[in-house]
């Protein structure tokens, strides 16, 4: 076991870092960057039972050390993930892939979910129940811990593989509904996705995005995710994979005592797509800077 | 796609608003014509893509209009300093299908790739002829530099303080074999009306990543949804839907 190892669900990272969904395609445009096997994984594209346009441009808005968007889960629908995107991505990434999955009804959930879980390739399903993004779905459902329990619960009865239910933050208490989560079932909790926002424009006194509103990411929410991390996990015992404007091995780190298991990257891979693959190699100089000797030790140090 | 520290070499205003900005790459550069460079300005999250106007093994050029505060800030970056840049990103025009009298159609600020286009055009031994359109005296760009690479150029200003008082599509000659064009969509609307002969258009979008990853820049074609980015930004007319 190297240093940097972390398990997951019964799963074996070689390290913590997973390229968050929606910031990495179906791996493939970093694959032509860089080797995409040295992550631990990475969470593919929100999949959703029917093919997605998503929302009208412009998509993406700027933020004070962070962004904006508002993709609205484009994506060519679970047939076509694992006709053509699974079997491409299996040239250049030969680890377990966490599978994203979102959904405009329970049913959607369970049909997307039970067909990515036929996967080999696929390790885990992370079920997103907190785009921002997308009317009548997505975070409707993740805002309240009944509606939440309710999907773990139907998804949980049709999968193998390790379920991962990925939060809102932009809700009163988002500790009851990781417990609720995790009552019903779920195997682990991956936390936060984007924090709803909006930016106007001065000129046009218009909404920048076409959408009007969109999810906030990057450095700028990273302390709001590390807070919700750090009270999520003191209050369940499934694993918690911490997600939020984390840029550098530091902040990895930090997450990581507030109690992640691993944590996600997302807003660091689109202003730099070496992102990942430049946290990874600076963690063992980081780990001893701090006098870390493995990543597992640390988790939840803070609590 | 080549991401690194370059030197800036030249940042310095080209016309009204608008400044010409050189950089060296840190290593060798292949740059195809009607690609882009995206650019991070110290202070800003999101990085800023920019069409290349010029190119050569180990630098190039864009023009920018400073239009917010990224832009803004860009035009104090000193000579000499670094900016960290991507560049070669996205397909570029396929000069293949020039013909033997290719027509280039730039509006305003979108007449900046047509430079390394028909730099490319003239070392395949055609002569590109280039129509240009502008709001006003003041903003014209690069009608010169085409005119001294042997390119004949027409200009049309909608005030009508420089050239032909008008738009491009009032000054298209009558026959060309192909047209390369970067502009406005509203202008792209219009040639489509004034012609039926082939060409390619460069788009311009709101992107997040630049180069193929977050879906932030999607636009419905006749071949499903591309990415501006990474499929594009040059799309032939064919595959384009004209919805109103």
């Amino acid at each position: 076991m190297g240093r940097l190892n972390v398990e997951l669900c019964g799963i074996e990272l070689a390290n913590p870092v997973i390229p968050a969904s929606g910031t990495f395609g179906y791996g493939y445009e970093y694959a032509a960057l860089y080797d995409i096997n040295c992550l631990g994984t990475f969470s593919f594209k929100g999949t959703t039972k029917e093919p997605r346009f998503g929302n009208p441009t412009p998509r993406i808005a700027e933020g004070y050390s962070g962004m904006l968007n508002a993709v609205g889960l484009q994506n060519p629908g679970v047939a076509k993930v694992k006709s053509e995107e699974l079997p491409r991505l299996k040239q250049c990434f030969h680890k377990p892939v966490i599978a994203n999955i979102s959904g405009f009804s329970l049913d959607e959930y369970v049909y997307t979910c039970a067909q990515l879980d036929e996967e080999e390739q696929v390790g885990w399903l992370e079920v997103n129940i907190s785009c921002p993004n997308v009317h009548g779905g997505g975070m409707s459902f993740g805002t309240d811990p009944a509606c939440a329990a309710e999907v773990v619960k139907a998804v949980k009865t049709v999968v193998k593989k390790p379920v991962i239910i990925k939060l809102s933050p932009n809700v009163t208490d988002i500790v009851s509904i990781a417990k609720a989560c995790e009552d019903a079932g779920a195997d682990a909790i991956s936390l936060i996705n984007t924090m709803m926002g909006m930016r106007i424009d001065l000129k046009t006194r218009k909404p920048v995005l076409a959408n009007t509103t969109g999810g906030l990411s990057g450095p700028a929410v990273f302390p709001v995710a590390l807070r919700m991390v750090y009270q999520v996990s003191k209050a369940v015992s499934v694993p918690v994979i911490g997600i939020g404007g984390i840029s550098t091995a530091e902040n990895v780190i930090e997450m990581m005592l507030a109690g992640a298991s691993a944590v996600e990257v997302g807003a660091a891979n689109i202003v730099n797509p070496y992102a990942c693959r430049d946290i990874i190699q600076s963690l063992p100089a980081v780990m001893d800077r701090y006098g870390i000797n493995t990543l597992k030790e640390i988790i939840g140090g803070a609590h | 796609m080549v991401k690194g520290s370059f030197v800036i070499t030249e940042n310095t205003p080209v016309a009204a608003g608008i400044h010409r900005l050189t950089l060296r790459a840190p290593g060798k550069l292949s740059i195809l014509p009607g690609q882009f460079a995206s650019i991070s300005i110290p202070g800003f999250f999101l990085r800023r893509p920019f069409s290349v106007c010029d190119a050569d093994d180990g630098s190039l050029t864009v023009m920018y209009r400073t239009v917010g505060a990224g832009t803004e800030a860009l035009t104090s970056q000193a000579v000499g300093s670094t900016l960290d840049v991507m560049a070669g990103l996205g397909n570029g025009y396929d000069l293949t299908l020039a013909g033997n009298a290719p027509l280039l159609i730039g509006g305003g600020m979108g007449c900046t790739p047509l430079l390394l286009t028909a730099k490319a055009l003239l070392a395949k031994g055609v002569k590109p002829y280039a129509v240009l359109g502008f709001s006003s005296k003041d903003d014209v760009i690069l009608a010169d530099e085409l005119s001294a690479l042997g390119c004949k150029v027409a200009v049309a200003t909608v005030d009508g303080s420089f050239g032909t008082k008008g738009f491009v599509t009032d000054i298209l000659p009558r026959e060309f074999s192909y047209f390369y064009s970067c502009g406005p969509e509203a202008m792209y609307r219009a040639i489509v009306k004034a012609t039926d002969l082939p060409g390619q258009f460069s788009f311009e979008e709101r992107m997040g990543c630049g180069f193929g990853a977050c879906m932030g820049c999607t636009k419905k074609t006749v071949n499903g949804f591309r990415r501006v980015c990474k499929d594009g930004p040059v799309f032939a007319r064919e595959e384009l839907q004209w919805e109103d």
